[in-house]
């Protein structure tokens, strides 16, 4: 998985409003999974110390594995944080998580440019594993 | 000769990178599993990208100039006073504020991820979230003012506070000089959202910054 993200085409992606004094998201992806973090923890999915917690640890493997990085990586460590912290929490799994994740792969290269690009039901039921 | 009609798979970006999947996955089957709801998530990113920013930490630093009574109450205790002027919810629990002095500048970082008062500055910026911050503020304050563009006298103590998931923290700048006739509204206006990081200092209107 090293390297992801590093040829995230940001050109191909609609920018997100941007605040006078600088982007607060790089990409909408960023953005999404703030606001996953964000909406788990208000349903009282994990608190925000455990959140902060997994996140410190995301962003120290990351400098370990790396050496430091500019910040441009955030997200992605956010990102590896939450997936991690949803499967701790047995609210998906590792397995389910990588299917859908082919799932939209798939999804993504079989869809005409420029339409968007949607998963349907049948799709996804073929995709789950047999025993989630 | 060999067949040179290979069909090359252009390596350009693909429809969706990497990081993009993994979110679409998360947030398809939370969704299905009804532990999120895109439409909340959707609010929330429009509240981070629209209404929720340094404006409103700027809001209470010009209080408390114009109002020596929210000021007591704002550094006594900060979660409530702030919350007067409407502004509370995630991450603007447990606000502690901290006042710049002749003697003292005080600047704060997130040494381990990026703790930051959302409610009163929006989302971090991506400087406050880079290593080379989290760990010079603390070993080399002056020196990270400095590039910011901040030089303080030698006499003035810089205090580096360090967030976390219990504690935000918000500078209040010392009120710039000249600008006693400004309602709090115009000097709402002047303050920076860095000055309320403690890595900017308020200046009046018409003033250049130095270095």
């Amino acid at each position: 998985m090293s390297g992801r993200g590093r040829d995230l085409p940001l050109d191909l992606l609609p920018a997100l409003p941007r605040d006078a004094e600088g982007p607060v998201f790089a990409a909408p992806w960023e953005a999404q999974a703030f606001a996953m973090a964000v909406e788990l923890n208000a349903r009282g999915a994990f608190t925000w110390k455990e959140w902060s917690e997994a996140l410190g640890r995301e962003i120290a493997a990351g400098t370990a594995r790396d050496g430091g990085d500019d910040g441009s990586r955030y997200y992605e460590h956010w990102l590896a944080a939450l997936e991690r912290l949803v499967t701790e929490k047995r609210l998906t799994s590792g397995p389910e998580l990588a299917t859908r994740k082919a799932a939209w792969k798939a999804a993504a290269e079989a869809t005409p440019h420029g339409e968007p690009i949607q998963l349907d039901a049948a799709a996804r039921a073929a995709q789950h594993p047999p025993d989630c | 000769m060999a067949d040179d009609h290979h069909h090359h798979h252009h390596h350009d970006a693909p429809r969706l990178a990497d990081p993009e999947l993994r979110v679409r996955a998360l947030e398809s089957l939370l969704t299905e599993k009804g532990l999120v709801d895109p439409a909340a998530l959707d609010a929330i990113i429009d509240v981070y990208e629209t209404r929720i920013g340094p404006h409103n930490g700027a809001r209470v630093v010009a209080r408390a100039w114009a109002d020596p009574e929210f000021r007591r109450r704002l550094l006594r205790n900060a979660t409530a006073a702030i919350a007067e002027l409407g502004f509370e919810g995630s991450q603007g629990e447990h606000m502690t504020v901290l006042e710049n002095t002749p003697e003292v500048h005080n600047m704060v970082v997130c040494t381990l991820c990026s703790c930051y008062p959302w409610p009163t500055l929006g989302l971090p910026p991506v400087w406050y979230k880079a290593p080379s911050y989290r760990s010079r503020a603390v070993a080399d304050p002056r020196g990270v003012l400095a590039e910011f563009g901040v030089r303080l006298p030698d006499d003035v103590e810089v205090r580096v506070w360090d967030s976390s998931a219990e504690m935000r923290y918000l500078v209040l700048p010392a009120r710039p000089p000249g600008t006693d006739g400004m309602d709090e509204a115009a000097l709402a206006g002047l303050v920076t959202r860095d000055a309320m990081i403690g890595v900017d200092i308020v200046r009046a209107p018409g003033t250049e910054r130095d270095g």
